[in-house]
């Protein structure tokens, strides 16, 4: 009789399991993109378990195309990331449309992710959140930094920090009074405007305090006065302004380049059913309202502006006038081939001495 | 030849399962893979270039012989700065302190690579504590630059390896008779060469099984040179962490990482002819 009490337990362990199993969602994400206070009420709403791995965009695509679009349910990679992989490598699964709730969605971001994802005429992403890459910038020991040029101005020596990365040959580009993202369809040219880049960036290298490598290192530069005038993200910058009024996130003048993170569907997805019900939660407006509150990022839930506190929409008016927030450059998807000219360019200001 | 039991096979088993599945499959996947090359047909075809695309740009040389002296320095001086430690341990002080001061050093080990090194951002940044100790007493006027420069990166380096060069010394000294320095004294020998000829000769091959773990942890390491190292510092992991994630060339990657195998593998290779050390006496 013990045995088969024993025998009983163990079987039903294995089935809550295997429900359990059923009913995960195995979500690929950034960190704060899924705040605990949503998880725990989607759980609660749905029953489904979620589970979080955070990553970034470069991570992403390497875990995902290790498995070949095994082991997540759902990932959150950026827009121009997408469709040059899924070309290369199928890791991802189109969209259905049919199953995500577009109504509470703004439709012109919805219609440009479609776009910029699309692979063979189908799309693979929906768009989730935006920001920008701009400036964070030490108002009060340099009010005049307003430009990514200000990133190789000798007034600024020794107090200037970039992350030495795509983003920022991108927006030297801008600087330099270029546009980049015109010559995604020739690749020669591009290759010859990455060479003045480099140029700009090696001349000023000896005005560089460091190159930061992390949200974190971005964060603790500034903050411990090491530099002044910073690359940086809006939500970082913002984040920063609360703690000490001095520090703020500065679109600069040439344009602050604009990044969208979206869901996309793993090939190998093993819980489809919750991947589109964690996507439609996610963007319903009370919801993205407050990760937008918590993170400082845009959404792309069309209504949420309402349940905005006052702070968030001081930081937009305060960053983003609006001639700055109509010259944002949206990353359009990147070449294939590209970063690889981008490297050797990267590592090659690296070396310089 | 003694004939083995039947337990001994057995026993066997796990030790070749650890062997083959986590250490020679991955390593063949990888060595395949370095050879595997997207031709302009973007064909994957069986190639050379991932090794020649190594000596065709100077960068990558320049990173590696970098890596490598760095690494033989700081292994180096991870003996220099532990080996008083080690000695104060094993045969000045009373067993009972020194098992209760090695629990000591090994606490940085608990915390974590990653947070110590934010400690050292702390400690070493312009506004950090050292510099602000230093103008407070009036020693400096305005902040020395430590932080982003090879010599934090050093510091880093150093600081999270030196334990693994301690514990080694340690044992070493532990089984050295104290009689045999007695004896040296007694006849005259100084200091100098009772170090020289009996200290030093005694605990070398604790010195380089030492040495060759802090050597291997030192140039496969990846945090300390990304957060402490400066704007120009170079470590050849980086390149191949780039390689897989920046520009998602696998390939490259891979022969780079074999690059790198072969590089460490002959530097202890040499280290060992060197100093007339057999791998069989150091392992042990």
């Amino acid at each position: 009789m013990k045995k088969l009490v024993l025998i009983g337990a163990v079987a039903l362990t294995l089935i809550a399991n295997g429900a359990m199993a059923q009913d995960t969602l195995r979500l690929l994400t950034w960190k704060g993109y899924a705040p605990a206070k949503l998880v725990k009420d989607f759980e609660a709403k749905t029953g489904i378990d979620v589970k979080i791995t955070y990553s970034n965009n470069e991570e992403m695509i390497a875990k995902l195309r290790a498995t070949r679009g095994a082991g997540f349910d759902l990932a959150q990679p950026s827009q121009d990331r997408i469709s040059f992989v899924q070309a290369k490598f199928p890791v991802y699964q189109p969209i259905d449309f049919s199953r995500v709730n577009t109504d509470q969605l703004t439709k012109s971001m919805v219609e440009a992710v479609k776009k910029n994802s699309a692979v063979d005429g189908k799309a693979y992403a929906v768009p989730f959140c935006y920001g920008t890459t701009g400036m964070i910038v030490n108002t009060k020991l340099a009010p005049e930094a307003k430009d990514w040029s200000d990133l190789w101005n000798p007034k600024y020596e020794g107090k200037i920090s970039y992350r030495l990365k795509r983003p920022l040959l991108i927006a030297t580009a801008f600087g330099m009074g270029e546009n980049p993202f015109a010559l995604y369809n020739d690749k020669a040219a591009y290759r010859e405007l990455m060479k003045r880049v480099e140029k700009t960036l090696i001349d000023g290298k000896k005005l560089v305090k460091n190159y930061w490598t992390s949200g974190d290192t971005q964060v603790a530069i500034i903050k411990s006065g090491d530099a002044n005038v910073i690359s940086g993200w809006d939500g970082k910058g913002w984040s920063l302004h609360k703690t000490n009024p001095d520090i703020d996130f500065i679109a600069p003048k040439s344009g602050a380049l604009g990044w969208i993170d979206t869901f996309a569907i793993p090939a190998k997805s093993k819980n489809l059913d919750a991947a589109y019900k964690w996507i439609n939660f996610m963007l319903e407006p009370e919801n993205a309202a407050y990760f937008t509150n918590k993170e400082g990022y845009g959404t792309a839930s069309a209504d949420s502006i309402k349940y905005f506190n006052e702070e968030i929409k001081a930081n937009f008016s305060r960053s983003f006038p609006k001639e700055d927030l109509d010259n944002i450059k949206w990353h359009p998807p990147v070449p294939e081939g590209f970063e690889t000219i981008e490297a050797k360019v990267l590592d090659r200001i690296k070396a310089a001495k | 030849m003694k004939k083995r039991s039947g337990t001994f096979y057995l026993l066997m088993v796990p030790v070749l399962l650890w062997l083959v599945v986590l250490i020679v499959i991955p390593h063949l996947d990888m060595f395949f893979r370095s050879f595997r090359f997207e031709n302009d047909d973007g064909l994957m075809v069986f190639s050379l270039n991932n090794y020649l695309s190594f000596f065709e740009d100077k960068i990558y040389w320049l990173t590696f012989v970098q890596t490598a002296l760095y690494s033989i320095g700081v292994t180096f001086l991870a003996f220099v700065v532990t080996f008083p430690v080690a000695f104060y341990l094993t045969k000045v002080i009373a067993k009972k302190y020194s098992s209760f001061m090695v629990l000591l050093l090994l606490i940085p080990i608990w915390i974590g690579e990653l947070v110590t090194i934010y400690g050292w951002m702390i400690l070493l940044s312009d506004n950090g504590v050292i510099n602000n100790f230093l103008i407070q007493i009036g020693l400096i006027n305005t902040p020395i630059e430590m932080l982003y420069t090879n010599f934090s990166m050093t510091i880093g380096l150093l600081y999270m390896s030196m334990l693994f060069m301690i514990v080694p010394m340690m044992s070493a000294l532990e089984s050295l008779d104290d009689s045999l320095i007695e004896a040296a004294s007694d006849l005259g020998a100084s200091k100098w060469t009772i170090f020289r000829q009996i200290i030093i000769p005694y605990t070398t091959p604790g010195i380089a099984s030492g040495g060759i773990i802090v050597f291997m942890l030192v140039i496969g390491d990846y945090v300390a040179p990304n957060i402490l190292g400066g704007k120009s510092s170079l470590w050849f992991t980086e390149q191949i962490y780039n390689k897989f994630l920046a520009t998602f060339n696998w390939n490259e990657g891979a022969a780079f990482g074999f690059l790198l195998l072969l590089l460490s593998s002959s530097i202890i290779w040499l280290a060992l002819k060197l100093t007339g050390q057999k791998l069989e006496k150091v392992g042990s």
